[in-house]
């Protein structure tokens, strides 16, 4: 079987000469890049197997006969493919990524270097486990550190993402409320969260109600006070809030939603902007997640891999999920699993993945706080405010900023539309900054401001950095107000103008399929008569 | 301070144009007894790079990587080398440190990786379509379950005895909060499997049941009788593949009527890391795609024709649907998926047969070997690169005293199933194409000594 009919030829245009000018549609450096079904085939392949006896013998009636569709390059082309679709992309090592609520900084190798140690990367996760000795220790002492700069009784290693997070959190408070024999139904949800708060608490079966938001960007505590009550399991709190401000009642609605029996869920998304700086769990949190990727830096890898430890307070420890890991007070570190579960982790909610979380993670994790320390992740959240602060100051006379006057900003500086002329958006404003070289930041969220860009520079970028970001979104935010037309068609500048996303989810085409072959052409008279 | 660009007189000058005079003013809403004032208690300063790395790399000594002994473990997570390209590839600063590709037009690279990533899914699986991975199979497997619920307007589910344990745990700890009633067993250290038990328990209130193939036990059977079982009562089946590597010779659950079919990835590119980073697998026939939770990418055309790829069918997602979103799901393991796109690329279907011949070839070799040392029995009779032995000791104390000899002989049920008598004898081996001849001899020699 053949996938590539049509020769090196795309299936479907990916550019035409016109456009770029050139035969190819490649303009110099900028390489179009046909898919692998359409450069590959099923008999070529980049790697070189030992011949195997044919016996299938072991397969019975199961054995394939049909072809699967799987198309092969050899070593250079795969090589090639995948290097020319990388100069499609905008990452971190290009450039400042202003995402707000994404928290997007410098990756630093080392921790991929150590990540990538044959004693880290290449051991099964059910060896025995004298054999993975180190391994354990490493993730008891990342865990260490976790409830020690958070000020908190214990967490959780194995949730997978910050998401994966928040659904550990939510099951250590249900299996609480549960070993007390009090079936709460409702969670408490502010305005300002994130999207996956309300999706993960209907997630595991709860109520979802929302708590308004100030109009100086925070919770409402009254709000808050008056919906308390015996139904109320839980109130799930960004701090840093999504509008980018730290919640100053943080303590107030602790003490509220304890004296009302319930447990204060905080998403952890933000800590980078308080770490050194303040401990959640002074401020009464019973359960946060850490996305290790944003406050302790492994790269996003275009959408993951994550890893979202939870720390937990005294009251949720005991219901943690396996495996889990101790130390005791001989200094020995235990990994306990299912088998040991009874006796020395007896109030665990179960598992939430097979295995025992993200390895890679915890090591750039445990690389990144060693190598900061102490000082260097106070000077982490210095920085990060200092720099959103920045921003904000910077270009407030240029961008509305709703809550400038509550105060300053932590990490990130929340921008509207205010002020733009009629018909230019900010996803006009977000696409010409991509032809200014950056990547947009954050936009329409937070829900609460109308037209919302949420910055978010983080403590890796420069002075200099910051000042070229600023001058260059000065100059779009002035062409907004004065309502340039010019900016509806950007980006012109980037491998793709504006997609058609109404297409791609009207007709969905989300896998390759072969080209119909052309029915064969009748041949022309003429043709018939010159033979 | 290596990774924080900003001098103090940066710093001083920001501060001026911010209009404050001490950083500390920044932080004055977090109340007064909240903040820390002193350094952290316990945590050292900063450490130079030397330092850090020989940190690290003592704690990763006292490990035993996979590579340096004879070594059979599997049960969710197989030992295959990674082309030299594939890692090269995905370290690559502008796949490594891109993020979710939500401006398409400066996020090509990601996105029409995770097209293409789409597309050898769905083959591999026997699927229409599938999404842009997940975080791992076990967490795919529940989020699977969750689909069918939706579907089917069903909330009992079958789960084959032959699921790996801990697949079930995870489902079971979501089932307590979602009302879903969740049927499971143990397997039983027979040749058979439970196939035709789940095809006499399919009843008018069943939404979907779920079956392991290779199963845990490492069993192959065919599955299309439970897929017409399945769907003539109204229930969807759920095949769950944790050994991708297996499909390379063995007809796909999709081909024998799976509805949706979901898997463990990290056979292919993506190395062991003592159980993450993985990649979820989700396929599914296209008639479900507003339902399949998770990220998809999706063709379209620009401003001026040209073709290109946008995340997609986003209307499912959490951002969006808030409350009532298909998951919770926000990161995706792209980074993996990339690897795993790369890495099959390499192979193409040739590669992928050959790999499976030669897996299979070993096991069987090896399978033979195995099951002629005395009081040791052979528990398969069909399998890919996988099986399952019934030890006359108890499986779990074995292991130990073949690590005594430096082999990592398999797995033993004991620890996936705790209390569970009847299978503590039982111990599951893995053979890729990295065991040669003499770490099998070694295996043979280990285990004979260990179970006497």
């Amino acid at each position: 079987m053949t996938i590539n009919q049509s020769g090196w030829k795309p299936t479907t245009p990916i550019a035409s000469a016109t456009d770029t000018g050139t035969v190819t549609g490649n303009r110099a450096l900028m390489l179009e890049e046909a898919l692998i079904f359409e450069i590959g085939d099923t008999d070529r392949t980049g790697v070189d197997i030992a011949p195997a006896s044919a016996d299938t013998g072991r397969l019975g009636t199961l054995l394939r006969s049909a072809p699967i569709g799987l198309p092969g390059l050899t070593e250079p082309e795969t090589v090639r493919h995948y290097t020319r679709l990388s100069r499609q992309n905008y990452a971190i090592d290009l450039g400042l990524f202003p995402l707000g609520s994404c928290t997007m900084k410098h990756n630093p190798r080392l921790n991929e270097k150590v990540a990538r140690l044959p004693g880290f990367a290449d051991i099964h996760p059910l060896a025995p486990k004298e054999t993975v000795k180190g391994a354990i220790e490493l993730i008891n002492e990342l865990a260490f550190w976790l409830v020690d700069l958070t000020g908190m009784h214990g967490v959780a290693m194995s949730p997978k993402a910050g998401a994966h997070g928040e659904l550990c959190g939510l099951l250590c408070i249900r299996a609480a409320l549960e070993a007390r024999g009090d079936a709460r139904q409702v969670v408490l949800v502010p305005e300002s969260a994130h999207g996956t708060n309300p999706a993960t608490a209907a997630f595991c079966g709860y109520r979802v109600e929302n708590i308004p938001a100030t109009a100086a960007g925070r919770v409402d505590l009254e709000a808050l006070k008056a919906r308390l009550g015996p139904d109320v399991a839980a109130v799930m709190i960004t701090n840093p809030n999504t509008c980018g401000l730290f919640e100053p009642d943080m303590k107030a609605i602790s003490d509220a939603v304890h004296a009302a029996g319930a447990f204060v869920y905080c998403d952890g998304a933000n800590f980078n902007a308080i770490v050194g700086k303040v401990r959640p769990g002074d401020l009464g949190v019973d359960a946060m997640h850490i996305n290790l990727h944003k406050t302790f830096s492994t790269p996003h890898g275009g959408g993951g891999p994550g890893s979202g430890p939870v720390v937990l307070s005294e009251a949720l420890a005991p219901f943690g999920p396996l495996p889990f890991t101790a130390r005791y007070a001989d200094g020995s570190v235990k990994l306990i699993e299912e088998e040991e579960a009874g006796e020395e982790h007896p109030h665990t909610f179960g598992r939430m993945t097979a295995f025992h979380g993200q390895m890679g993670m915890f090591t750039r994790a445990l690389s990144y706080i060693l190598s900061h320390g102490a000082d260097g992740l106070k000077q982490v959240a210095e920085d990060a405010v200092l720099n959103a602060n920045y921003i904000l100051r910077s270009l407030e006379d240029v961008l509305d900023a709703p809550f400038a006057f509550s105060g300053p900003c932590m990490h990130e500086a929340l921008f509207s539309d205010k002020g733009f002329a009629d018909g230019i958006s900010t996803l006009d404003l977000a696409k010409a900054l991509i032809d200014e070289g950056y990547h947009p930041m954050t936009m329409y969220f937070p829900l609460v401001v109308h037209g919302a860009m949420l910055v978010e520079p983080t403590e890796t970028e420069s002075k200099a950095a910051l000042d070229q970001f600023i001058m260059a979104l000065r100059s779009v935010a002035e062409r907004c107000r004065a309502g340039d037309e010019s900016l509806k068609s950007a980006p012109v500048h980037a491998p793709r103008r504006r997609l058609d996303e109404t297409l791609a989810a009207r007709k969905p085409v989300v896998a390759w399929k072969e080209p119909v072959p052309a029915a064969a052409e009748a041949p022309t008279p003429s043709e018939v008569g010159d033979r | 301070m290596r990774y924080l660009p900003l001098s103090d007189a940066d710093r001083s000058a920001m501060l001026e144009t911010i209009g404050v005079a001490h950083v500390d003013d920044l932080f004055r809403d977090v109340p007064q007894e909240a903040r820390l004032d002193g350094p952290i208690a316990k945590l050292p300063s900063h450490a130079t790079e030397l330092e850090v790395e020989r940190h690290l790399s003592a704690l990763a000594r006292k490990n035993v990587p996979a590579g340096e002994v004879p070594f059979f473990l599997g049960c969710g997570a197989y030992k295959h080398p990674v082309p030299a390209s594939v890692d090269h590839l995905i370290q690559r600063g502008e796949f490594l440190t891109a993020y979710t590709p939500y401006q398409p037009e400066i996020a090509q690279g990601t996105l029409q990786v995770l097209f293409e990533f789409q597309s050898q899914v769905a083959r591999l699986m026997g699927c229409e379509v599938a999404n842009a991975s997940m975080y791992d199979g076990s967490t795919a497997c529940w989020e699977a379950i969750g689909m069918a619920r939706r579907i089917t307007r069903k909330s009992k589910t079958l789960i084959s005895s032959g699921l790996h344990p801990h697949y079930v745990s995870v489902c079971n700890t979501m089932a307590k909060f979602t009302g879903d009633t969740l049927e499971t067993a143990v397997p039983t250290l027979t040749t058979e499997t439970d196939i035709d038990d789940l095809i006499g328990r399919i009843d008018d209130e069943t939404s979907a049941v779920v079956v392991q193939y290779p199963d845990i036990l490492g069993r192959v059977a065919d599955l299309s009788g439970l897929a017409q079982a399945a769907q003539a009562k109204g229930a969807l089946l759920i095949a769950v593949v944790t050994e991708p590597v297996a499909l390379g010779l063995l007809k796909s659950p999709g081909e024998m009527g799976a509805d949706i079919v979901v898997g463990e990835g990290q056979s292919i590119g993506v190395g062991l890391n003592f159980g993450g980073p993985y990649v979820g697998l989700f396929a599914c026939r296209e008639k479900h795609i507003r339902q399949m939770p998770g990220r998809i990418a999706g063709e379209t055309i620009d401003a001026d024709g040209r073709r290109g790829f946008v995340l997609t069918l986003s209307t499912r997602e959490q951002h969006i649907r808030r409350e009532k979103a298909t998951s919770n799901i926000c990161t995706n393991a792209g980074l993996c998926a990339l690897a795993f796109s790369i890495h099959m690329t390499l192979l193409g279907e040739k590669g992928l047969r050959q790999l499976a011949e030669l897996n299979h070839a070993r096991a069987v070799e090896l399978s033979q070997r195995l099951a002629a040392i005395p009081g040791v029995e052979l528990v398969n009779d069909l399998f890919f690169n996988e099986f399952t032995l019934k030890l006359p000791v108890e499986a779990r104390p074995a292991v130990h005293r073949m690590v005594e000899k430096n082999v990592l002989g398999g797995v033993s049920l004991g620890r996936l199933y705790p209390g569970e008598a009847a299978l503590a004898n039982g111990l599951v081996v893995a053979v890729t194409e990295t065991a040669t001849d003499k770490d099998m001899d070694a295996l043979v020699e280990a285990l004979t000594e260990a179970v006497k």
